[in-house]
């Protein structure tokens, strides 16, 4: 049973292009943004496009190292935005503000 | 020009993300922010589901959608933020951040662009093959376990640093 599959009636350019240009919308954002929290959503952003071109080119070549990897940078996220936001709420304990522009001494 | 039934939903995908994370950006209230992109996270896998990524499409949406970003809501919710604390940055400040973006983002499309001339373009062809066993979740289970046995513990260790940390770190005291 050998479908014909769909797969290629999009050339991977385009998914090269939109990967790109998710992934420059993270960076602007982590650029601009001054809320913490909305600062780690960039980030997220960012590495979503990162798991599309990777999975994109998985998907091309038949190599299913490409979609584990795509695993293993969720499971990173994962663990990051944990951390991120606990650090973020005893941030917000002490000084009632996420804002980062107030986060500028290393040591009180 | 007619495109096929894939190439429609993917531009309505592409659509739809672009529109998502540029409002993540640009949204007032952080709340708004979660909630496009939880959108933008469904987008993503309906890209993955495009490619044939069966078990990332569900684990995106399981693990993405329906984890991180509940956390990220939690978060949000639980702290009382008010959108105007500081006086927001100036004018010079974001729309040179903007063109950053912007120039990164065309520097690397004239990049991708400029460097697939010369190279034969056998991948970006329309050339039909058959359906392969790559996105399927036992092929990925296979070759998980069998070729990755070592990395797939270590991110176990890892996880388990990471809730120690964050439980750690979310004591009052």
């Amino acid at each position: 049973m050998s479908e014909v599959s769909a797969l290629q009636t999009i050339p991977l350019d385009w998914y090269i292009y939109l990967s790109l240009t998710l992934f420059a919308i993270g960076v602007t954002g982590v650029l601009i943004k001054r809320n913490a929290i909305v600062l780690l959503m960039c980030i997220e952003i960012m590495l979503n496009a990162v798991n599309l071109l990777l999975v994109a080119f998985s998907a091309y070549s038949g190599d299913s190292s490409g979609q584990l990897f795509v695993f293993f940078v969720m499971v990173v996220a994962a663990a990051e935005v944990a951390v991120g936001l606990a650090i973020i709420v005893m941030i917000y304990r002490n000084m009632q503000s996420v804002n980062i522009n107030l986060l500028d001494k290393l040591k009180w | 020009m007619s495109l096929s039934l894939n190439q429609i939903a993917f531009l309505g995908f592409a659509a739809m993300s672009l529109l998502t994370a540029i409002l993540v950006l640009t949204s007032k209230k952080p709340i708004y922010s979660v909630i496009y992109l939880i959108l933008y996270m469904a987008t993503i896998a309906g890209y993955f589901l495009l490619l044939h990524a069966e078990f990332l499409f569900i684990v995106q949406l399981i693990v993405y959608a329906g984890a991180i970003l509940v956390l990220f809501l939690y978060v949000v919710m639980l702290m009382d933020l008010n959108s105007a604390g500081e006086p927001p940055p100036s004018n010079l400040m974001r729309g040179g951040s903007i063109l950053l973006g912007g120039v990164m983002a065309l520097g690397l499309v004239l990049g991708i662009a400029k460097h697939a001339e010369g190279t034969p373009s056998g991948i970006t062809e329309s050339v039909a093959y058959p359906v392969t066993q790559v996105g399927k979740v036992a092929s990925l289970g296979f070759d998980l376990f069998n070729n990755y046995l070592i990395p797939f513990e270590v991110v176990s260790i890892l996880f388990l640093s990471a809730m120690v940390g964050a439980v750690m770190l979310g004591r009052k005291d």
